[in-house]
């Protein structure tokens, strides 16, 4: 039977003089999986992957490729491969050598790699860009470049930093789309390392949400962002809406931080009551953001702290400045509120 | 930007004064190589190739020539080597001493020549058996080192090492990463530096003067030992004139291949 582990990371831990930068990391990738890495900028979440790549040199822990320690292996004698965050295509070599690299380096015959490259670069549309050298290439045509080059050697385990960070928001929704059907098309493992929410929540099978060089949660996008684990993971994911434990006393009847989803939160106008079953309390609303579709208000709590609260622009007059300064009433059905540790 | 005119008409003449101290002597040397007379009188009393062709009969001359070149090839050579090594090295690991070995590298380029002259002649007469041409070499490797690293280390950098690690990650180990990827990438600044090094080879005279064995002739020790013999004097002028006439053809590739290497050797 195959091992259903393609990646397993075990107390890894990587200083960088006084900064530990990634801190006892546990964590296993399934086959076929696409795990998204999600983390702010200097979580630690590049350097897990330089490390799986074989860049960077643990100071403690392990890593196993399909159930082999490679934890001391160069990178060029590991089954896998990356797609850098500046695509770091060869210069001097046209787009045909540059996909062409990893095979000629394994010293598979000619005649099999040009026909390996050409179908790598029918696979990314870019059939027709052979003779190109980098510079002539736009920045989502390098970004595919690199990506044939990648998937050419046909790894197991599939390395992307930050891969779509260079492009503009269109071409970005367009490669998130892309990039998610190749990865089902060719069944290989992707481990995706990304800040943009967004951007995990659409692609991942699961996310793991890092911090501080820890993992605050792993999950699939749904459990990531209905029920954060900890007060990072639901800021970091999605809109941060906590609750102090001031305020949850008094709505919940339950100490400690809570969160609810601005989406979960429904604004009521005077006169409106909240349906059984709900949590409720009233405030006042200090801003309104008309973001076309839909409108987000900022609601000041009594107690101290906000709330966010969102309401589609479904129908109706969707001019709804004048509320600004009104006490509204919010309410959310009670199993969208998730309590959240601090830390794990 | 605009200037006015008293500016612009201020600013030319300074130029022509800039130029023509520059380049009037020079061509002074070029027409005097064609010079008929006997003791290079101005104006030439008449055109002739005589002088030249009684340069490249002189003996001494043509051996000043053959040393000069052989010692600026093989300076160069060895500083190719070394020079490159040390760039990468420098480049592309972290070690203890990294600076102040950086520094090591450049200082013989900043340091007077009579210094290093002076230095290199102690060691090698007191403790090294005397001067040959191999100390003469060694001496003038001392500054060629330094200009090889000064150019394949600025391309190092700006290429960077994100490169490296992709050829890794696509299973090329270091001397496949070297010979397919880093290497073709500095080959225009190495010819480049190259250039430069054996030029600098080819007209050092102080470093040279202290560090050659006796009777070891390199070109411009001939013509500063020639300068004031009256009779050799229109022998000079033509060697004069043709190294400015050949010095063109390498400033000129060398300025080319830095240019060439702005639009293709950075990272993609």
């Amino acid at each position: 039977m195959v091992n259903p582990v393609a990646i397993s990371l075990r107390g890894l831990t990587r200083r960088f003089g006084d900064v530990v930068a990634v801190n006892s990391i546990d964590l296993d990738v399934l086959h076929g999986e696409f795990l998204s890495l999600l983390g702010p900028s200097g979580s630690g979440k590049t350097t897990v992957l330089r490390m799986i790549a074989g860049f960077e040199r643990p100071d403690a822990g392990t890593i196993e490729l399909a159930g082999t320690d490679v934890t001391m292996t160069a990178p060029y004698a590991r089954d896998v491969n990356t797609v850098f965050q500046d695509y770091a295509l060869f210069p001097h070599m046209t787009v045909a050598e540059n996909v062409q690299y990893g095979l000629r380096v394994k010293k598979v015959a000619k005649a099999e790699r040009v026909e390996r490259a050409q179908a790598a670069l029918a696979s990314v549309r870019l059939a027709d860009y052979e003779d190109r050298k980098p510079a002539q290439l736009s920045g989502g045509q390098r970004q595919r470049v690199a990506l044939a080059r990648a998937l050419v050697n046909r790894p197991k385990v599939l390395l992307l930093d930050e891969p779509l960070g260079a492009l503009d928001l269109k071409l970005r929704e367009q490669m998130q789309v892309e990039l998610k059907e190749i990865q089902r098309e060719v069944g290989i493992t992707f481990v995706f390392v990304t800040h943009d929410q967004d951007e995990a929540l659409t692609m991942s099978d699961r996310i793991v949400v890092i911090n501080e060089g820890r993992i605050e949660q792993i999950g699939t996008p749904t459990e990531v962002y209905e029920h954060p684990a900890t007060a990072f993971v639901a800021g970091f994911v999605g809109i941060s809406n906590l609750l102090d434990p001031v305020t949850a006393e008094q709505v919940i009847g339950r100490p400690g931080t809570w969160s609810v989803r601005p989406e979960k939160i429904h604004v009521h106008l005077s006169g409106e009551s909240a349906p059984a079953g709900h949590h409720c309390l009233n405030g006042t609303v200090r801003e309104v953001i008309y973001v076309g579709m839909s409108t987000r208000f900022v609601v000041d709590l009594p107690a101290g702290g906000s709330l966010m609260a969102v309401r589609q622009n479904s129908e109706g007059s969707t001019d709804l400045g004048h509320l600004r300064g009104q006490s509204v009433g919010l309410s959310w059905d009670e199993r969208y509120e998730y309590q959240v540790a601090d830390r794990i | 930007m605009s200037t006015s005119r008293g500016t612009k008409i201020a600013l030319s003449i300074f130029a022509i004064i800039v130029f023509g101290f520059v380049y009037i002597p020079l061509s002074v040397v070029l027409i005097n190589s064609f010079n008929a007379g006997e003791t290079l009188s101005w104006p030439p009393s008449g055109l002739s190739i005589k002088w030249w062709q009684r340069a490249i009969d002189n003996e001494g001359v043509r051996e000043a020539i053959v040393t000069s070149v052989i010692l600026g090839l093989i300076a160069t050579a060895i500083a190719l080597v070394l020079g490159t090594l040390a760039s990468l090295a420098l480049s592309r690991f972290r070690f203890f001493g990294q600076d102040a070995i950086s520094l090591l590298i450049i200082l013989p380029i900043a340091l007077p020549g009579i210094v290093t002259g002076i230095a290199l002649n102690n060691v090698f007469t007191s403790y090294l058996g005397g001067l040959t041409f191999l100390t003469l070499i060694i001496g003038h490797a001392t500054f060629t080192i330094v200009v090889i690293y000064n150019n394949a280390l600025a391309r190092l950098r700006r290429t960077g090492s994100s490169l490296d690690d992709a050829s890794a990650d696509l299973g090329a180990g270091p001397w496949t990463t070297f010979r397919l990827v880093t290497f073709p990438l500095m080959r225009s600044a190495l010819i480049a530096g190259s250039v430069l090094a054996f030029g600098l080879s080819f007209d050092e005279i102080i470093v040279t003067t202290f560090t050659a064995g006796p009777g070891i002739t390199t070109l411009p020790i001939w013509i500063y030992q020639n300068l004031f013999r009256p009779t050799q004097a229109p022998i000079v002028n033509v060697v004069a004139a043709a190294l400015v006439l050949i010095s063109i053809l390498p400033i000129y590739v060398a300025q080319k291949l830095s240019s060439d290497s702005e639009r293709g050797g950075g990272i993609m």
